[in-house]
């Protein structure tokens, strides 16, 4: 590119050479894609991680091949010791809510399309973009040296909290450097997030195309949108509280840890400090961050939806103003993460309120997707699947919520299976759910090629089955007092219910297998599915307008004008039942409704 | 501070946008000019809800038996003068940059630049009392780990420093490209990084005003 | 294959309400006196919840099932009433029946969180460590002796860390690994954390409460039925966290004096 004037035109250069092109590239939509390839080697390891932890607690003298290798401390002749369930837990935890259900549906889809949907070339700062993914993947790297070091990965479970995780290697196998790395690679992980989340926000609010309305956003766009404003206060809280806890565990300050604790024998050096500031400040962020894991995902079904029912939902404002009434009141809640913790009782009732009302926008959200329904014509397709999976689901996951949110039931559901179940549900399966109907949707744009639609289904259906058939059993088992983060269960109460936990888990490993299903259809499909037209779902968005897969800035040297609002299905438009939003042509609705 | 549109070298005049290939050109540059306002604008947010977690935190933990006083080492106040000062220099470089529109040419550059330069001396400066401050501290036996107060007060002044000398490193990058080379600027690079300059100096007059009225 | 999903999805409604309706993982006895608000609290909830999970479950069936493999031109319809319909039945519907259920549960939070301990309750302080409960008794003094972290002796069973040689109080205080207390007769639990967070669970009292490092909390329960009950820890609290438990043994008032005696007498 030599003229200066159309250099000035572009955000960056064409990319040019190997590594500029696919390493560190400056591309939404490459960093996107490295986004999701991270996070499809954090799901696979995650998984694999709780295929252990389940074969541990129902078979607890299984050898496992190679896992000795892995660590001749944790899983001596390949048997999972105590300790090291509890660091499989750690790992399998950290990774599943930040690598995972961070990235997945936010960072690698948000990514990937929000600069496309809102008419734009790239992200407003490129630069910062590439930062944010390679700085996330050094959080990555630094936590899975955990597993490599001798004393292992850390045990004090994804949530951390003081003074276990805080003083040091008193408090157990890998709670030193174990722990400490823990602790570097989530403060780096903030730092990635901040990044992304200021990218996605300045690019939303000034990038969009000439027509491009706010209200003309799709709603997945207004998914991330939302979800990049939470992030940013959210892990602007997070990074602090690791901070305090890398002061405390190595530079002998007392932020978490008070005075007279005797550890390992050990009377430890320290005093004053507040154990619940962390559980504070770690739910501060941590409430936010499930929203951060679901929003993006409600977002992707409500656009894969309705696309799949050939009409507009009910009312896109409804599904956007809902949105945003769950991410604010997700600041109000943290507290019901602690109704047991020693806080003021009287704050256990305060937080309850806002956790209780939560419920409303979910519930509307879920009766307007349900109200869609109606009427509708509604198209079978592996990605519409997921999305219709991900409303049972949801639903699912949600209603056991609402016996959380009331202390006086917590005192007995706290720390049992119940809450194991329930963030699962809503998690680990219906947040994975908006994330494969956004893949089954969007691989054909994204490669130009088409994913197998029997392997897709085939994902689907056991997927689907599988995945009740895991979870809904945590919620019965949580009514009976089955106590979290056991690995295994000596208690008298337990033994009648040991059958259970077997079946889970070999629904777990069946399931998981499925998985397997999903990757194989990825990479061939990559590179021998059938070639994919250029809107092979007839769909209105913006990122439908350009080739697949697009050219590295979107949208050529066409400069996009949007005049409709992508919500124009079942009309009569030139191309079918649908106007697409950069089609100047009128809306002439299809029947007098 | 981002995005890496070229600006031409013209040389009728530094401060308009350079020429253009196009009128969609232009709306995209000024499009990124608008986002990367907000970008600082967002990113001080981010730090802003940092701090006040410190700030949660500190108030959390001065209702414990151990919290004492800790006696500000008095530099600090000289130091708070040369931040706010260094405020100051960076608005003339602003007049000096965008104050007459008409003319144009090295020498405004560089009377800007040097601007730049004597903000970007007084930031250090800020920073060498601060290091000042602690080395203070120490002769008087008081560390990180000493008491609660200290903790804190190393911690907040620390992070601030460190949030300081970015923008150090920044106005180097500016008064290089005003006084070494002449090159324009963007007029959305100078204000964000007047933004950011200015906000370090509002957060450390709270910071200030925390640790005085707190530990 | 739209109708198919449909027939699953009720399959999966009813299969996941079955063991619910049938009682297949019934809750503990309840042994303890302000259980029984809980408990109808969560019946009621469970009511509101296992309703709403079904029926969305079904509906979404149904119009899976109605609106799939339509004929090529089927006309579109609008739900009756549209989006403004079901936000005020999200409104009503769920709004008010959880805020009641927010407001009602309050009552048995109350009855555990806001009531201060009786003036006669027994006292008996309980300090959980790395990865066991001990229970403390005043002893017939009725003082507690002072705990003194550097005198924590494992070895010796000073867990607690007391000083009698120096400390009166502390000489006749009673340390057991089970706590025993009186049937019908409240107690006032201190909690004492040792080294890191743990928790009190007893599924039968209906009672968890956290032991926070640093913080003095306690809570107080009448338990009203004879019997061993496991107490298990519910704060992750290292590798020996789902072995770490005691039993609560409630036992007749006059055998717990007895037990009292022949503890004090050792």
């Amino acid at each position: 590119m030599t003229d200066g004037s159309v250099q000035q035109a572009h955000v960056h250069a064409p990319p040019q050479g190997f590594i500029r092109k696919y390493i560190f590239s400056l591309d939404h939509k490459i960093i996107g894609k490295q986004y999701y390839g991270l996070a499809l080697i954090a799901v696979f390891t995650g998984m694999v991680l709780s295929w252990l932890m389940r074969i541990h607690m129902v078979w607890p003298t299984a050898k496992i091949p190679l896992l000795e290798h892995l660590s001749s401390a944790g899983a001596p002749g390949g048997i999972i010791t105590p300790e090291y369930y509890l660091s499989l837990m750690t790992m399998h935890g950290t990774l599943m809510v930040f690598f995972v259900l961070t990235n997945a549906p936010f960072a690698a889809f948000g990514n990937y399309f929000l600069p496309i949907q809102i008419g734009a070339e790239d992200m407003a700062f490129p630069r910062f973009n590439m930062m944010s993914f390679w700085t996330t993947f050094l959080a990555w790297a630094v936590l899975m040296l955990a597993f490599f070091i001798p004393d292992g990965p850390p045990i004090a479970g994804w949530t951390s909290y003081a003074p276990l995780s805080a003083v040091g290697k008193d408090a157990g196998p890998g709670m030193e450097w174990g722990m400490s790395l823990w602790g570097l690679s989530i403060a780096i992980f903030c730092i990635a997030s901040l990044l992304g989340a200021l990218n996605f926000i300045a690019t939303t609010l000034d990038l969009r195309a000439k027509g491009m309305t706010l209200m003309r956003m799709p709603l997945c766009t207004w998914a991330w949108f939302i979800t990049s404003c939470i992030a940013l206060l959210a892990f602007a809280v997070l990074l602090p509280a690791c901070i305090l806890l890398i002061l405390d565990r190595h530079f002998g300050t007392s932020f978490y840890i008070p005075a007279g604790l005797v550890v390992s024998d050990r009377l430890q050096p320290h005093s004053g400090g507040s154990p619940l500031l962390w559980q504070h400040l770690f739910w501060f962020f941590g409430h936010p961050e499930v929203y951060i894991a679901i929003l993006p995902s409600m977002g992707i079904v409500s656009h894969v939806l309705m696309n799949s029912l050939r009409k507009p939902l009910l009312s896109a404002k409804v599904v956007i103003y809902s949105m945003m009434s769950i991410g604010f009141l997700s600041y109000m809640v943290w507290g019901h993460h602690m109704f047991l913790s020693g806080m003021n009782p009287m704050s256990a009732l305060a937080f309850s309120f806002p956790t209780l009302t939560i419920t409303i926008p979910a519930t509307v959200l879920t009766l307007i997707w349900l109200g869609s329904l109606y009427g509708s014509n509604l198209q079978i397709n592996s990605a519409s699947l997921f999305a219709l999976g991900f409303i049972s689901m949801f639903v699912a996951g949600g209603v056991s919520g609402f016996f959380l949110a009331q202390p006086s039931i917590d005192i007995y559901l706290h720390a049992t299976y119940f809450v194991v179940g329930h963030f699962h549900m809503v998690m680990g399966v219906a947040s994975l759910f908006g994330v494969f109907a956004g893949t089954y949707f969007w691989f054909p744009k994204m490669t130009g090629r088409m994913m197998n639609e029997t392997l897709g289904k085939l994902h689907f259906w056991i997927t689907f089955v599988g995945a009740y058939c895991i979870f809904m059993p945590f919620h019965y088992l949580g009514l009976i007092g089955n106590v979290r983060r056991y690995q295994s269960f000596v208690d008298d109460y337990m033994q009648p219910y040991l059958p259970v936990h077997k079946f889970m888990t070999i629904a777990a490993l069946i399931t998981g297998a499925a998985q397997f299903i999903f990757l194989y259809n990825l990479i061939y499909s990559r590179f021998k599915g059938k070639v994919a037209p250029i809107n092979p779902w007839n769909a209105t968005s913006l990122e439908w307008s350009i080739p697949s897969p697009p050219p590295w800035n979107n949208f050529g040297d066409k400069h996009p004008v949007v005049y409709h609002d992508p919500y124009q299905y079942g009309v009569k438009g030139s191309q079918g039942d649908f106007v697409m939003q950069d089609s100047p042509e009128q809306v002439v609705p299809a029947s007098g409704d | 501070m981002s995005s890496t549109i070229a600006t031409v070298n013209t040389q009728a005049n530094a401060l308009r946008p350079p020429q253009r290939a196009s009128a969609q050109a232009a709306l995209r540059y000024a499009a990124h000019e608008r986002a990367s306002t907000s970008g600082i604008w967002v990113g001080l947010f981010a730090i802003t809800m940092s701090f006040a977690a410190f700030t949660s935190a500190l108030f959390v933990r001065e209702g414990t038996a151990d919290w004492t006083h800790l006696a500000l080492p008095s530099i600090l106040y000289l130091n708070t003068l040369v931040l706010l000062a260094s405020s100051i220099t960076l608005e003339c470089a602003r007049r000096a940059l965008y104050g007459n529109a008409i003319t144009q040419d090295g020498e405004t550059t560089n009377k800007a630049g040097t601007w730049v330069l004597v903000t970007l001396l007084l930031g250090l400066g800020f920073c060498a009392g601060q290091f000042r401050a602690w080395l203070e501290l120490r002769a008087e036996g008081i560390y990180l780990a000493t008491n609660p107060n200290s903790s804190f007060f190393y911690l907040l002044t620390f992070l601030h420093a460190l949030h300081v000398l970015v923008g150090i490193l920044v106005l180097v990058y500016l008064a290089g490209r005003l006084i070494a080379s002449h090159r324009t600027l963007r007029r959305s690079l100078f204000q964000n990084t007047a933004i950011y300059w200015h906000f370090m100096a509002v957060l450390w007059v709270y910071l200030f005003l925390l640790c005085r009225t707190k530990l | 294959m739209g109708k198919l999903l449909a027939v699953v999805l009720v399959i999966i409604a009813i299969a996941s309400a079955y063991p619910i309706v049938t009682h297949m993982f019934p809750l503990p006895v309840d042994i303890s006196t302000h259980g029984h608000a809980i408990d109808e609290q969560l019946n009621d909830t469970m009511w509101e919840a296992g309703t709403s999970f079904v029926a969305a479950q079904l509906v979404l069936a149904f119009f899976v099932w109605s609106f799939t493999g339509r004929k090529e031109g089927a006309p579109l319809k609008n739900f009756p009433g549209g989006a403004r319909v079901l936000i005020i039945a999200a409104f009503l519907l769920v709004g008010t029946e959880i805020l009641a259920l927010g407001v009602l549960g309050q009552k048995a939070w109350a009855n555990v969180y806001f009531t201060p301990p009786q003036a006669d309750a027994i006292q008996i302080q309980a300090q959980a460590e790395q990865f066991a409960f001990y229970f403390r008794y005043p002893g017939p003094d009725g003082k507690f002796g002072g705990l003194h972290p550097d005198k924590i002796d494992e070895g010796n069973q000073n867990y607690f860390g007391l000083d009698p040689e120096n400390d009166v109080a502390a000489r006749d205080d009673i340390v057991s690994g089970e706590l025993v207390i009186p049937v019908n007769r409240q107690v006032h639990l201190l909690m004492h954390a040792k080294d890191v967070g743990h928790s009190f669970y007893v599924r039968e009292l209906r009672i968890q409460q956290d032991f926070v490092p640093g913080l003095d909390l306690s809570l107080h329960f009448t338990a009203t039925k004879i019997g061993k009950y496991e107490i298990v820890c519910t704060q992750l609290c290292g590798l020996g966290h789902y072995n770490m438990k005691a039993y609560l043994n409630v036992m007749s008032e006059p055998d717990y004096e007895n037990w009292l005696k022949q503890q004090a007498g050792q």
